[in-house]
């Protein structure tokens, strides 16, 4: 009880504490990176004001701007990075299960998992990403119990009480080979479980038929209950997005079918390894693809056709392709694929993307996939002014960030990896030991 | 496979007893001799007896493919010994670098030569810790070959018998990370896992047609969290830190008294360990956490053996002067950090402060999709030691990807940089090898063209992709 106490008197202090005020910041001689595809403009300014983004382009258009000068010094200055399908904020080491709230293959919920509860802002991972330019990520429990991963968030990495911009913003089902293993073992049972829980998801909309299900079962598991068909309620209404794990061709047209009988669905794919081989009909359902960017190899009998080119030959066809941040080895990684795909345009029979579209596939694309079009991964007047200044080109595999500003205000960038950094820079114990310093 | 084989000691003494007793049961001195002479001559070629140990086994049939002699011209050529030469003249024959130089450097005027103005040059790049073959993909239960996870200490596994040469991850590693020679772990669920193997990366149809020749063998041991969980969630030995050290330390002694022996019989195992105190195979330790690093020197200095390199060195930062001290490797990704207890020290700086102190950075991947990028971890870990004032030249950095590892391995009077006599394994790079924007354009092992961006048909594709979707894809 008195543990419980202190919880509560510790979420009071966070809450009463009053968010940082927005700053507004005009940056000059930048590199300016829109995130919309376009080039960078040599020479340009950026100005925020009142937290948001009210020019972008070349100096000779700028306004008169306020608040805090930066002098870029000709470096790249783009949009934050938007990071989809991560754990960020619901994990501190993923091997150590107690720090772990990505995972909740023991509980008897599924799709009425909430990842905006469970969210820390000030997890180290949170930190890490912010200092490597990523400022605003879609995060979400992964499919572990059943083929549902639970609601996704849209969330900020400034670390603050707040990090929740979007709760409940997508549902995930898995499609591929782990839906049909956590389903009982075939991808039919995976369909029969979506098609189930959407079913009755109408019914408690009042759409069609009369809700029956007080749970789907299996064995001692819980595949569906009540609670989670609740929370498909607004999947199928089209208000919620549904992400739909696929690799294989032939399941991403079992998923792009799924549109023929829940008209209202709003369908993005991600992973898409074999995207390549349907990008036509990818195309056509107009259907948005969170695809891995450099899986290359047949890691598992879905992704046989797997290819760099995967992403590049996609979005030729006309679909809008965002990288895929759950396939790395950590989504600061992000802007390193971007640039393997730029590289990508000078081997013969691959398909890369343009520097600006590559960008865009870490910046405005993710971030339109996730409901946030306009708002985050581009300077434009009116977006979120989370803007970020390189070290270097920020594709490149090297580059970080020299200042993040989210909302428009300047982040701190030290997280404990920071900290280790700055205490081994000598290894001089001659007058006391390294514990000391800090 | 049974052969004859000579005369030994232990036959002639078992053959002495059994004339002993002959004669007690009253046979005549002349058929007691004449039975003794046949016995011993029966003895002399026993009929069944293995190859004998430390004699060559599974032997490489690796033969360098055909190549013709070949300069590049006009390159920025990195030699993997941290020197850079510009507009570069690199000439291989016969498998072997020839000549390299600047660009006087006289080359015949019958011989193909490749114009590598804008382009740049390195040695093959090596891979210190890799898992294809053992792991490889599809990555289905059935191909989990890499840990035989049944005993803590297991140094009588080869992993050279785990390896299926159909790994698509192969040419992935050839053709996008300019792979040319690599090694083969065992997993790090035992102390000790068992033998490496090094392999030439070339397509075969068996291990022996990719094994080094000449290459020595590696053991792999582990510190820290992974043999204490896997087997002390078995309730067994070891469960604790101090445990996977008492279990080493007992099996070390085992082979010390087993070298002692002279008329000790045949151990798999304890014949991979002696080696190891014979300083003929090289120990290649998993150890994250640089306490722990710490101590395993200790324990190789009580035993007698000597670490090549650590693996996973995510702290290796924390004792740069030790590693130096010790002439250990630190094998290191540039970014991991954080999926386990072990890991959450991981700092980007790591290869910058151990190259600061002075101790030899290897660039690994243990990992089927970065080993395809060695040179853009290497060139990530460059950068943060720039941004604090640690200039580590590019020619430097290369060396951490060719020559470090190949010395690491046992290598590096065959191949790791690019010097008159070693064997042709040469990158042309499409730009600035330390670049996100560069590829391999072309790959040389020992001198023959296995790899040529330019070229589809040398893209090699494995027996499993053949009918599959994508079969011979730029991937």
């Amino acid at each position: 009880m008195k543990r419980l106490l202190t919880l509560a008197a510790s979420a009071l202090a966070l809450s009463a504490a009053a968010p940082a005020m927005a700053q507004d910041v005009t940056i000059t001689n930048a590199r300016v990176v829109i995130g919309d595809g376009s080039d960078p403009v040599e020479g340009g300014t950026v100005v925020v004001t009142g937290g948001k983004v009210v020019y972008a382009g070349p100096a000779s258009g700028a306004p008169a701007g306020g608040g805090t000068p930066v002098d870029a010094k000709g470096a790249y200055v783009t949009p934050g990075i938007f990071a989809t399908v991560t754990t960020l904020g619901l994990s501190d080491v993923s091997a150590v299960s107690e720090t772990e709230d990505s995972r909740a293959a023991a509980s008897p919920f599924s799709a009425s998992l909430d990842a905006a509860a469970a969210i820390n802002p000030v997890s180290q991972h949170i930190l890490v990403h912010r200092a490597a330019g990523i400022t605003r990520a879609g995060t979400t429990t992964a499919p572990t119990g059943s083929i549902f991963a639970g609601q996704g968030a849209i969330i900020d990495l400034d670390g603050d009480a707040r990090p929740v911009v979007q709760p409940r913003a997508f549902q995930m089902v898995d499609l591929g080979e782990n839906g049909a293993r956590l389903a009982g073992g075939s991808r039919s049972a995976a369909h029969a479980l979506l098609r189930a829980g959407l079913r009755e998801a109408q019914a408690l909309a009042g759409k069609t038929g009369t809700p029956q299900t007080t749970e789907i079962v299996k064995d001692d598991e819980v595949l569906l209950s009540r609670f989670d068909a609740e929370a498909l309620v607004p999947v199928v209404t089209g208000k919620q997005k549904l992400y739909v794990a696929a690799e294989r061709a032939s399941d991403i047209r079992a998923a792009l079918a799924l549109k023929g009988e829940f008209a209202s669905l709003d369908l993005v794919l991600v992973g898409a390894a074999e995207g390549w081989l349907v990008a036509g009909e990818i195309a056509a359902a107009r259907v948005l693809v969170i695809a891995h960017g450099l899986n290359d190899l047949p890691e598992t009998f879905e992704q046989l056709g797997a290819t760099q080119s995967n992403a590049g030959r996609m979005m030729r066809a006309g679909v809008k392709v965002a990288i895929n941040a759950d396939s790395l080895q950590n989504p600061r990684r992000l802007q390193q694929v971007a640039g393997n795909l730029v590289a990508l345009n000078r081997i013969p029979g691959a398909a890369g993307m343009s520097w600006g579209q590559a960008f865009a596939a870490i910046s405005s694309v993710p971030a339109e996939i996730s409901g946030m079009g306009g708002k985050a991964g581009v300077l434009k007047p009116g977006a979120f002014g989370d803007v970020v200044i390189w070290s270097e080109d920020p594709l490149e595999a090297g580059a970080v960030p020299t200042q993040v500003f989210i909302g428009g205000i300047r982040q701190d960038l030290t997280s404990h990896q920071s900290r280790l950094r700055d205490r081994y820079r000598t290894l001089d114990e001659s007058q006391r030991p390294e514990a000391y310093d800090w | 496979m049974y052969r004859e084989t000579k005369w030994r000691a232990r036959a002639s003494a078992l053959v002495t007893l059994a004339s002993a007793l002959a004669l007690i049961a009253g046979a005549t001195v002349a058929e007691a001799k004449d039975r003794k002479k046949k016995d011993e001559e029966a003895a002399e070629a026993p009929a069944f007896a293995a190859i004998k140990a430390g004699d060559p086994v599974f032997p490489s049939t690796y033969k360098p493919y055909p190549g013709v002699a070949t300069a590049i011209r006009g390159a920025t050529v990195y030699d993997g010994r941290g020197k850079r030469i510009e507009n570069g003249v690199v000439f291989m024959s016969g498998g072997k670098i020839v000549a390299v130089g600047g660009p006087d450097t006289p080359i015949p005027a019958d011989i193909a030569v490749f114009d590598g103005a804008g382009k740049f040059v390195t040695p093959g790049i090596i891979d210190i810790h890799s898992h294809l073959g053992n792991y490889p993909s599809p990555g289905v239960d059935a191909h989990g070959d890499g840990n035989e996870a049944t005993a803590p200490t297991t140094p009588e596994v080869w992993a050279e018998h785990s390896v299926w040469p159909q790994d698509p991850g192969f040419s992935r590693a050839l053709a996008n990370g300019g792979i040319t020679s690599l090694q083969i772990l065992p997993g790090s669920a035992n102390l000790m896992g068992g033998r490496s193997v090094t392999l030439k990366n070339v397509p075969a149809r068996t291990m022996q047609g990719m094994k080094f020749p000449g290459a020595p063998y590696s053991m792999k041991m582990a510190c820290g969290e992974n043999p204490k969980r896997v087997y002390g969630d078995r309730g067994r030995m070891p469960s604790t830190r101090m445990g996977n050290l008492a279990v080493n330390r007992e099996t070390w002694l085992a082979a010390i008294d087993y070298a002692n022996d002279k008329k000790a019989k045949r151990d798999l195992a304890k014949e991979t360990l002696v080696g190891v105190l014979k300083g003929e195979i090289l120990i290649q330790n998993h150890c994250y956490r640089a306490d722990e690093m710490a101590l395993v020197l200790d324990m190789a200095k009580e035993m007698g053996y000597k670490v090549a390199a650590f693996h996973h060195a995510v702290e290796a930062y924390k004792i740069g002067d030790l590693l130096r001290e010790n002439d250990v490797c630190a094998a290191i990704w540039a970014d991991w950090y954080g999926f386990k207890m072990e890991s959450y020290d991981g700092i980007l700086e790591n290869a910058a402060f151990l190259q600061r102190e002075g101790a030899c950075v290897v660039i690994h991947s243990d990992d089927a999709n970065d080993i395809q990028r060695l040179n853009q971890e290497a060139a990530k870990a460059q950068a943060a030691g720039q941004r604090l004032g640690i200039d580590i030249p590019d020619a430097t950095v290369i060396g951490w990807l060719t020559y470090n590892p190949a010395k690491a391995m046992g290598l590096e009077t065959m191949t790791g940089s690019l010097e008159t006599g070693k064997m042709a394994d040469v990158v042309l790079w499409n730009g600035d090898p330390l670049s996100v924007y560069s590829r391999p354009e072309k790959v040389w092992i020992d001198g023959a063209l296995m790899f040529d961006a330019l070229n589809p048909k040398t893209r090699p594709v494995s027996d499993f992709e053949l009918g599959q979707p994508g079969e011979g894809d730029v991937k």
